[in-house]
């Protein structure tokens, strides 16, 4: 049953994925890459992670795809309006991707599961309260580090979106 | 076990879903009587007694309008948008504690559909995805004025949500919890979260006005700008399913601020009542008290509606951002120092 | 003083451009104002007249439909003298004169009557200037609530001498 599920699901994720790619109307690519990450949430809740679901969701799909579509649709981008890129970059576009995937392969593959212990200690490790303790106390620095470069970003936008006064 | 988990869980969603549609249903109805009322007139009282089966006459002129589709729209999406915005404003429906435990033949049954521990992250995900429906569709129509409908509805989303979501830290800071039965039952007896936090509750309101689009915030719809906003071309059924998620969404929200600000299934008595009368009969005075509460607070969108004009755009991101934005962020910050205080 | 200055009809009022108190520029307490008003509405009583059941009183001075009147031995009054089509604003009243015939005496009162008499109803504004320039006493607006029947062609709004001339 449960890998059943996981199949659907995970052809949805890839079919969707691709065709977020593959499509030629930003608007499509748009909805399909929606469509990507509601089944990227349902991957979260088949691990039994709540919190990471309903956060992706709120995050992903509720906030940054709004502003995406947002974005396209102010701008009303049309398929004759796709820039055509030169061979060089398209190349060096494959070769960057192909780097980070493997990159974070071979993280994935090195990397050593925690999560054993959490069920060694048998703490209800999807829970929010636990979440938010192992982010702010294990964790304290990176999650600092990520809210420093979200300000730093903020700032950048501000600074860049501010007309120059006139000297 | 699992079978009879299931088949439980399957009834509980009709009902649900049965209530809530009915309950939209009559919204329409109400907003028309409420209307007529204040503005000095009956409202819809021919069919039926009181009119009560206007939207009877309503839904059935709207099955048989012609399907209308126009030439330069995207048809899926098209026809995703009203599916889309339907489907989601139902969907919050399923984390509302309607009452305790019902005990029947030793039967243990909890009339809620999903008593998850992130009820209210789910409640705000939901709140997030409502605005694809009207974006989708705005922008399927090939019509300016649609388009320019789904793009306000979307920026007007997204800078509510951020003052929404702080206001409901606020909350959970106090509660210390993201279940909703859980808040519920913090708040047995009257001591109801708006007399704790009624700033929370004043934010939480106007946010919750706009998550709904209703007016004051009604720009995506705004008639006397926008021909009809986002649902400009839509007809029939489609037209009707875009009306009729603005109710149901009307609703579930309504039960939402009664749930978290005013103690949601709770009254006076209650436990008096469950020791003298029972279990059930409390429960079931308990479903009639939450609904009671929705009905109040339906009333009061009405109410705001036939009282308060529509704001222009740029007092619309003034309030929100300038206004809702820092008062959310400094309620926290007080609803912080308070709680160490009581702590120490 | 400039003609700008004056004010007609004694209720001009200059817009303040005073700059608002903190508790009304959150107009907290004007919304609590209007949400007041409408309620006190919510419990008026309604104006509402329920049309087929009951009806609305008319007006003393109310113009329903012409008649042509006869004298107290039954006999037209109307000379077909044209004053009333001259004064009608609206151009509905057309008739054809005719002489009185030896015979005819006790059908028309004067030497001269009017043969055919139509009023267009279609333009008939039922203003009641053809009641009063009719120096015979002929034409009248009567107090009759029946409004003009419902037709299909323009022909049957032209209301001819069978309709108008009291029996």
């Amino acid at each position: 049953m449960i890998t059943i599920i996981f199949y659907i699901l995970a052809t949805v994720t890839l079919g969707t994925a691709i065709l977020t790619v593959l499509s030629k109307h930003p608007v499509h690519s748009a909805v399909y890459m929606i469509v990507c990450f509601f089944s990227i949430a349902g991957h979260f809740l088949m691990l039994n992670a709540l919190f990471l679901s309903v956060v992706h969701i709120i995050v992903y799909t509720g906030a940054v795809m709004i502003l995406l579509l947002f974005t396209l649709m102010l701008m009303n981008l049309n398929e004759d309006h796709a820039p055509k890129k030169k061979v060089a970059s398209r190349i060096a576009a494959v070769i960057s991707t192909c780097l980070t995937a493997f990159v974070l392969l071979a993280v994935l593959l090195k990397s050593n599961t925690v999560i054993d212990t959490y069920r060694a200690e048998n703490i209800d490790f999807a829970s929010v309260k636990v979440i938010g303790q192992v982010l702010l106390n294990e964790y304290l620095v990176p999650f600092e580090f990520a809210s420093i470069l979200l300000i730093a970003s903020m700032v950048g936008a501000v600074l860049v979106s501010k007309r120059e006064k006139k000297a | 076990m699992d079978y009879i988990f299931l088949l439980e869980k399957l009834i509980l969603i009709v009902i649900v879903f049965t209530v809530t549609l009915v309950f939209a249903m009559y919204e329409t109805w109400a907003e028309r009587k409420v209307a007529g009322f204040i503005q000095d007139r009956y409202g819809p009282n021919r069919a039926g007694i009181f009119g009560l089966l206007q939207p009877v006459c309503d839904g059935a002129k709207l099955f048989s309008k012609e399907e209308f589709m126009p030439a330069s729209s995207n048809k899926i999406l098209f026809a995703l948008g009203p599916s889309v915005a339907m489907i989601v404003s139902l969907l919050g429906s399923a984390v509302i504690p309607w009452a305790k435990e019902f005990v029947v033949f030793g039967y243990h049954f909890v009339p809620q559909v999903a008593d998850v521990n992130v009820a209210l992250l789910y409640v705000v995900a939901v709140l997030s995805t409502g605005v694809y429906g009207i974006v989708l569709g705005g922008w399927a129509s090939g019509n300016k004025y649609s388009l320019i409908g789904s793009i306000r509805a979307g920026a007007q989303m997204i800078s509510y949500e951020i003052a929404m979501g702080l206001a409901l830290i606020a909350l959970v800071m106090m509660t210390g919890s993201l279940s909703l039965r859980e808040i519920t039952e913090q708040q047995s007896g009257m001591a109801w979260n708006v007399f704790v936090q009624p700033l929370t509750f004043l934010i939480f309101l106007v946010c919750s006005f706009a998550e709904c689009n209703r007016t004051p915030f009604d720009l995506a719809e705004c008639e006397s700008e926008l021909v009809n906003g986002h649902h400009t071309e839509f007809s029939s059924m489609k037209m009707a399913f875009y009306m009729f998620s603005e109710y149901v969404s009307m609703f579930f929200s309504s039960a939402l601020i009664s749930v978290l600000f005013f103690g949601g299934y709770n009254y006076p008595g209650m436990d008096w009542v469950s020791e003298n009368w029972g279990v059930n009969i409390a429960n079931l005075l308990a479903v009639g008290s939450i609904l009671a509460k929705t009905t109040f607070f339906v009333f009061f969108y009405m109410w705001i509606r036939w009282t308060i004009p529509r704001f222009r755009y740029d007092q619309l991101m003034r309030l929100g951002w300038k206004m809702l934005f820092p008062l959310a962020l400094i309620n926290i910050f007080i609803v912080g120092v308070v709680i160490l205080i009581m702590k120490n | 003083m400039s003609i700008k200055n004056i004010s007609l009809s004694g209720k001009k009022v200059e817009a303040s451009r005073k700059k608002m108190s903190f508790l009304e520029s959150i107009y907290f307490i004007a919304i609590l104002k209007g949400m007041m008003i409408t309620i006190r509405h919510f419990f008026k009583k309604k104006i509402t007249v329920q049309y087929p059941e009951q009806k609305r009183e008319f007006s003393p001075v109310y113009r329903g439909q012409h008649v042509l009147m006869r004298d107290q031995e039954g006999r037209e009054r109307c000379t077909a003298c044209g004053l009333c089509a001259l004064a009608c604003p609206a151009e509905a009243i057309t008739m054809t004169a005719a002489e009185r015939k030896k015979g005819e005496e006790h059908l028309y009162r004067e030497e001269k009557y009017a043969a055919v008499y139509e009023i267009n109803m279609l333009r008939c504004i039922f203003c009641g200037l053809c009641e009063d320039a009719c120096p015979k006493e002929a034409i009248f607006l009567t107090k009759s609530q029946e409004m003009v029947k419902v037709g299909m062609d323009r022909e049957s709004f032209i209301y001819g001498k069978d309709k108008l001339v009291v029996n």
